[in-house]
């Protein structure tokens, strides 16, 4: 819906900032990623409503350079709407969507959300890099494209393509499937941007596009199923995708073969592992078990709990485009940094994930925080391929 | 002078704003009052940095408004005469929690939120008396404007329990107050003079808080609410002074609202706790026994509207009706005069709060909290409006200001007042007392930087 469609919703807004926090109060401190990290209260959920209807609603201010800066550096993590104690809640990020949409329509985007946009309309991927290239990860892997008949499509998205952190687990992830004997190709250079955080940064003609050209390809191949690496992925094919394609997210698949014994962990995999739920996975869908139904599932793993977790989940940061672009800028206090570190209080030696854009966002920040030694991020993907007997 | 320049070399640039956007959200909050224009927004870390920032201010004649959470509603965080906002929150750290002396050491900015997390998960067994304000309210907020929270009755109000501060004086100096100044231990504010009364009521026109030692209790292991109804507000004075006269409570909130229905007599909602099951059955037994004096005429709640009244008042952090009050017209915000009655002014005032309440076509929405043990009563007389609707704000702030001059009429005080309450209190104040208010104001603040706008005519 449009940013029309909600004028008579913003100003509800009460600016009481229950927003900020967790659920539960578990946890000491503030779980919006961008607050946490500006802490001016325009960097907040409330913040961020009254701008928009000064702004865009009202007229009272003009949109700024700045005001764009402060829209997209928000995450859509949707830690706001999940806590909002309003009767409008769900429509917080809508709102937040919205608002970026007409960002796009009068053009006033920062340059690094222009940039990505512009990239995926010429190439597919936000990264500029070859349709040709899409599949380099899997050279020298068994993992083939998709053929008719085939039982699931694995839809790898732009960061496991090109991102040479997440490649690794796209690898890993392939290599868990063929050992499955499930039927499943990829799409190679027929793959293009799912389109979700097109769609976040409010570019509905271009995420309306791919959405066009995804569906197409799937249903000329005669795809049924698809299974996808990204949390970010699983969301937009899921939601806003055509329903006859039946999507999962591979922890949901690889939870289901582990139960029907298609898969044998019994390998086991030793360490002390702490999981982050990516927010596309976590809030979004409500998708909490399966990962965690995995890790418990292998013979070794003792899994410990962050203090958010679940619904309480903190932000890697790299949500609604900010894997890319960085409008939420670097520091100290960065989600990504604020992340690990709280992994690492667990007391963890892997800190687990199940999105590519988690991924590299947390790999980062683990240099970043020299703590490289002591932890290392790993996809439950390729947990799982090391736990396979 | 370059003074963004010279703030950005305090604090960093991350944590310094001149442009539109901060501004425009560090000029209002989410009650009726008008709107102020910031200069700047500021968010220190350290006392350090408070204090350089103030000698700038003071230097530079610029105004200084210390903001917490702003959730006043009554502008009390806007400033009035522009200058610098100067948010407190990124000094959010917990010091100590004296466990034995029962105390909890905390900067400026620690929200009650952060707080009640930390001991939650450290030390269950102790709590502090939380406000029905937002979680994102400061203890120290809280304190300056002398909130109320959950163990109100048993405990006394919030500026009461304050053992200890840390201030930076409108000049500059840092300045310890209570067992601080002379020992390492926050326990205690006697049996000094009390300097803390320098700053607490005084909405940050004396100084900038910067620790603040707070009064933590027994958390009970039991803790419920009951709900009687009566109709008949006459009674009330009495009733409060027999309830009190049993000394078991919490906390007494009354609420009477036109909507729902069921709320529109008045609601006693005393709160009870206890460590033992036994002790807690007796306590609410006693309390429902009371009744009998008033046979007929105040009743108890039960079944689904005692439930929801559970939900909406037992919960610590609160998500109260006043919270839901904001989207009462869906148009996000309310206002509340919050006048202090002598117990036998309440049933006055709460007539005359329903005829002003229709009078600018708003349904009544009364929310009181008794004050320490049946001294006094926090009367909270709100009005929703509609954010949206420039001429439904300025309706309940003529609403606001009716009420509170209704309130002094009766001979009641303004709590938290915004601007315009607190002038029509200084016109009624003892001119001795107002012309000591001033000297007091002047000798520490003589460039009235602070705040200014507030607590002057
Ligand atoms: C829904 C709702 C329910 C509420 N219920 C209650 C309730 O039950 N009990 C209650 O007591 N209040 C209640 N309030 C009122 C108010 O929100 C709270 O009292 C709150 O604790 C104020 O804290 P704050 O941090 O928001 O203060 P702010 O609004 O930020 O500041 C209050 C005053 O203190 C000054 N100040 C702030 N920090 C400092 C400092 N470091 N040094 C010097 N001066 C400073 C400010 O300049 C201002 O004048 C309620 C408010 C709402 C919105
Ligand atoms: S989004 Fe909801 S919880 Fe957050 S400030 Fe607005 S009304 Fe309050
Ligand atoms: S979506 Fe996340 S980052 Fe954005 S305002 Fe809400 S809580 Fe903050």
């Amino acid at each position: 819906m449009a940013l029309a469609d909600y004028k008579d919703m913003v100003h509800r807004c009460f600016r009481c900032g229950y927003c900020k926090f967790t659920s539960d109060y578990s946890y000491v401190g503030f779980n919006c990623p961008i607050y946490s990290k500006a802490r001016l209260e325009s960097y907040s959920p409330g913040g961020l409503m009254w701008l928009i209807y000064a702004s865009l609603v009202k007229g009272k201010l003009k949109p700024s350079k700045h005001f764009s800066e402060i829209l997209y550096s928000c995450t859509m993590c949707r830690n706001c709407s999940e806590e909002c104690k309003f009767q409008f809640h769900d429509d917080i990020v809508h709102v937040l969507k919205a608002a970026r949409e007409e960002m796009v329509d009068r053009q006033l985007m920062p340059p690094m959300v222009s940039q990505f946009l512009k990239n995926v309309y010429d190439y597919g991927n936000p990264y500029r890099e070859l349709k040709e290239n899409r599949d380099n990860w899997a050279e020298n892997t068994d993992i083939r494209h998709y053929e008719e008949d085939d039982e699931f499509l694995y839809y790898v998205g732009c960061v496991g393509s090109y991102d040479t952190v997440s490649q690794k687990a796209a690898r890993a992830l392939g290599n868990v499937l063929l050992r499955s004997g499930l039927s499943f190709g990829i799409l190679g250079s027929r793959e293009i941007c799912d389109g979700n955080e097109v769609d976040m940064l409010g570019e509905k003609g271009l995420f309306e596009f791919l959405k066009e050209e995804n569906t197409k390809t799937f249903k000329e191949l005669g795809v049924k199923k698809i299974v996808t690496l990204s949390p970010h992925s699983y969301n937009t094919l899921k939601n806003n995708y055509s329903d006859e394609f039946e999507v999962f997210h591979y922890t949901q698949l690889l939870r289901d073969l582990i139960k029907s014994g298609k898969l044998d962990v019994s390998r086991g995999f030793k360490a002390k592992v702490t999981y982050h739920d990516p927010c596309f996975l976590g809030r979004y869908n409500n998708e909490y078990d399966a990962p965690r139904e995995i890790l418990t599932a292998i013979p070794g793993i003792e899994l410990i709990e962050m203090e958010r977790t679940k619904e309480n989940s903190f932000c890697c940061g790299g949500g609604g485009g900010n894997f890319y672009t960085d409008v939420i800028g670097g520091g100290e206090n960065t989600p990504s940094r604020i992340r690990v570190r709280e992994a690492h209080e667990t007391g963890a030696s892997i800190l687990a994930v199940s999105c590519p854009v988690c991924m590299m966002m947390l790999e980062d920040a683990l240099k970043a925080e020299g703590l490289e030694n002591d932890l290392a991020i790993k996809d439950i993907s390729e947990i799982m391929d090391a736990a396979l007997a | 002078m370059d003074i963004y320049g010279s703030l950005v070399e305090i604090v960093g640039e991350e944590f310094v704003s001149d442009q539109e956007e901060e501004l425009y959200i560090y000029s209002r909050d989410s009650g009726a009052q008008q709107p102020r224009k910031a200069d700047y927004v500021v968010v220190p870390k350290t006392v350090e940095e408070v204090q350089k920032i103030v000698l700038l201010a003071n230097k530079e004649k610029i105004p200084v408004t210390p903001m917490g959470g702003g959730l006043t509603l009554s502008g009390l965080a806007v400033p009035l005469k522009g200058g610098i906002v100067l948010d407190m929150k990124r000094m959010d750290r917990i010091i100590e929690i004296n466990e034995k002396s029962k105390y909890a050491l905390l900067e400026a900015g620690v929200t009650q939120g952060a707080l009640y997390s930390h001991l939650q998960k450290n030390y269950p067994h102790l709590e502090h008396s939380m406000p029905d304000a937002p979680p994102m309210a400061t203890i120290v907020g809280n304190v300056v404007i002398q909130g109320h929270g959950h163990l109100s009755v048993s405990c006394g109000i919030n500026s009461q329990m304050v053992n200890g501060m840390e201030v930076v004086l409108p000049t500059g100096e840092v300045c310890k107050l209570g067992s601080c100044s002379v020992s390492p231990y926050w326990f205690t504010r006697d049996p000094l003079p009390d300097l803390m009364g320098l700053f607490i009521g005084w909405l940050g026109t004396t100084g900038i808080i910067t620790k603040i030692a707070l009064q933590l209790f027994p958390k009970p292991k039991f803790r419920d609410l009951l709900t009687f109804t009566s109709n008949e507000l006459d009674l009330l004075p009495d009733f409060i002074f027999d309830i009190t006269q049993l000394n078991l409570m919490d906390n007494l909130f009354i609420i009477s609202q036109e909507w729902p229905p069921w709320a529109q007599g008045i609601l006693y909602v005393p709160i009870v706790s206890a460590q033992d099951e036994e002790e807690f059955e007796l306590k609410k037994k006693l309390h429902i026994e009371l009744l009998r004096k008033y046979e007929g005429k105040i009743t108890l709640v039960e079944g689904k509207h005692a439930d929801r009244m559970r939900e909406a008042r037992l919960p610590v952090p609160p998500v109260t009706l006043g919270v839901m009050a904001a989207d009462a017209k869906q148009g996000g915000g309310f206002e509340y005069t919050g006048g202090i009655v002598p117990i036998e002014k309440v049933p006055e005032a709460s007539t005359r709060s329903v005829e002003i309440a229709h009078k600018y076509g708003q349904p009544y929405l009364l929310g009181y909290q008794l004050l320490t043990s049946g001294h006094s009563m926090m009367c909270g007389l709100a009005y929703c409006l509609n954010r949206a609707d420039d001429e439904d704000v300025e309706k309940v702030r003529n609403a606001i200001d009716e009420t509170n001059k209704m309130i002094l009429d009766v001979g009641g005080v303004l709590w938290k007042a915004e601007a315009p309450g607190q002038r029509l209190m200084v016109q009624k104040m003892d001119p001795n007392t107002i012309n000591l208010m001033k000297r007091v104001m002047k000798a520490l603040d003589p460039n009235a930087i602070m705040n200014p706008g507030n607590w002057s005519e």
